[in-house]
């Protein structure tokens, strides 16, 4: 039982690993897109203004890329970083079902809500 | 400065603080935020967003490296996961009520006092085994690899370290950080576990703990991506480096050094807070 656990988070530790290679593959994209678009000086962030609107949802986020926004792409990168802790929490609790490991799968089933609900503002 | 001068230092700086971060135990975030704050004149709501996001990038990154040891516990972590997390949507709801300069004041103490936390000799104790009944119900208990073989363990004072791990969870979403420092405390002082134990475990609830206040600062346009491409580039980049270090190299006379860079951020930040100035 214990080595299936550690089997279990090794498959765990190396998705987690894939999906934050992918995500800054994806912002590393965006970012050269970026940086070969803009002159200029540095952007002045010293105001607080929060960034535009269709920088805030996935919706917003997929059309900016449709339109080829650079900024649009480094933010789907981001949105699939900030997925890989929701896959391993997933997945751990996949893990407990199938060890049939009833009050964990739970546990994990609570941390998923409480992600979710944080997620749900992005809509 | 031209804007590719501008993310090209970003970079440089996160890269610096992500092998800081590591090197020390830290994490890259507690660095990164004082660094854009203080030299780069970057409004903290903006700075903490960059961070949270880096935060991530250094935990994920390095899982599969942390259960390979086999030191890290599921269980634990993912039982601990719902006070942290629970915490970070406060600590995330409370960044767009509390005051710029107040968030600061926090930051730096937590600089300060994480600082000085990474002084503390790191030495593996006997882990205690004095029965629990609240930890064998939950089944937060484990074994660890050591050279007198498996070395089992049983976690202690278990509502206490859930209520720690709430603080630290609203810490962590209120300044962007994992607040790994914290964390460990909770499990190594309060839990009584293993401090291997601890510090990987930690690592592997940092990502799901700052995945759940991602969601609130993306909402509120705190993450700016032009700002939080370099910087997510760089600590991901640095910390690998430092880990890598870190196996390779004794680091404790550099380890000093950084920790004496940390307070001088953290007494800086602190003043500058104190000033109005955040």
């Amino acid at each position: 039982m214990r080595l299936a656990d550690e089997k279990l988070d090794i498959a765990i530790g190396r998705t987690l690993q894939a999906g934050v290679l992918l995500a800054a593959l994806i912002v590393l994209i965006g970012g050269v897109m970026y940086l070969l678009g803009v002159s200029g000086p540095r952007p002045d962030y010293s105001h607080f203004h929060g960034v535009p609107g269709h920088l805030r949802t996935p919706s917003g986020i997929w059309h900016g890329i449709m339109r080829g926004g650079s900024e649009s792409v480094i933010q789907l990168g981001l949105l699939v970083l900030i997925a890989t802790p929701v896959v391993r929490v997933i997945l751990a609790g996949a893990g407990f079902l199938m060890e049939r490991d009833r009050p964990y799968f739970w546990v994990s089933a609570i941390v998923l809500a409480v992600l979710c609900y944080s997620l749900w503002h992005i809509r | 400065m031209t804007t590719v001068e501008f993310s090209g230092l970003i970079f440089l700086s996160s890269l610096a603080a992500g092998l800081l971060g590591a090197l020390t135990g830290l994490g890259g975030g507690v660095v990164i935020v004082p660094v854009l704050t203080l030299l780069f004149h970057v409004d903290i709501r903006y700075a903490i967003g960059a961070s949270l996001v880096s935060v991530i990038a250094t935990s994920s990154g390095a899982a599969a490296a942390y259960v390979r040891e086999g030191y890290s516990n599921v269980r634990i972590g993912m039982f601990l996961e719902i006070a942290t997390t629970l915490g970070a949507v406060l600590g995330a709801w409370l960044t767009t009520r509390v005051p710029t300069n107040a968030i600061g004041f926090i930051f730096a103490l937590v600089l300060l006092y994480s600082a000085l936390a990474s002084w503390r000799k790191k030495e593996s104790r006997t882990a205690e085994l004095r029965p629990n009944k609240l930890a064998e119900r939950l089944r937060l208990c484990g074994s660890f690899p050591s050279a007198e073989g498996k070395q089992p363990y049983i976690a202690q004072r278990v509502p206490t370290g859930f209520g720690l791990m709430f603080g630290a969870g609203t810490l962590s979403g209120l300044l962007g950080i994992g607040s790994g420092a914290v964390k460990v405390v909770a499990m190594d002082q309060a839990m009584g576990l293993p401090f291997k134990v601890s510090t990987t475990t930690s690592n592997f609830m940092i990502g799901v703990t700052a995945a759940a206040s991602a969601g609130i600062y993306l909402s509120r346009g705190y993450i700016a991506p032009e700002l939080a491409m370099p910087v997510m580039l760089g600590v991901l980049a640095g910390s690998l480096i430092g880990a890598k270090i870190l196996v390779h190299a004794r680091v404790n006379t550099l380890r000093l050094l950084f920790a004496l860079v940390i307070v001088a951020l953290g007494v800086e930040m602190l003043l500058n807070s104190i000033a109005g100035r955040l």
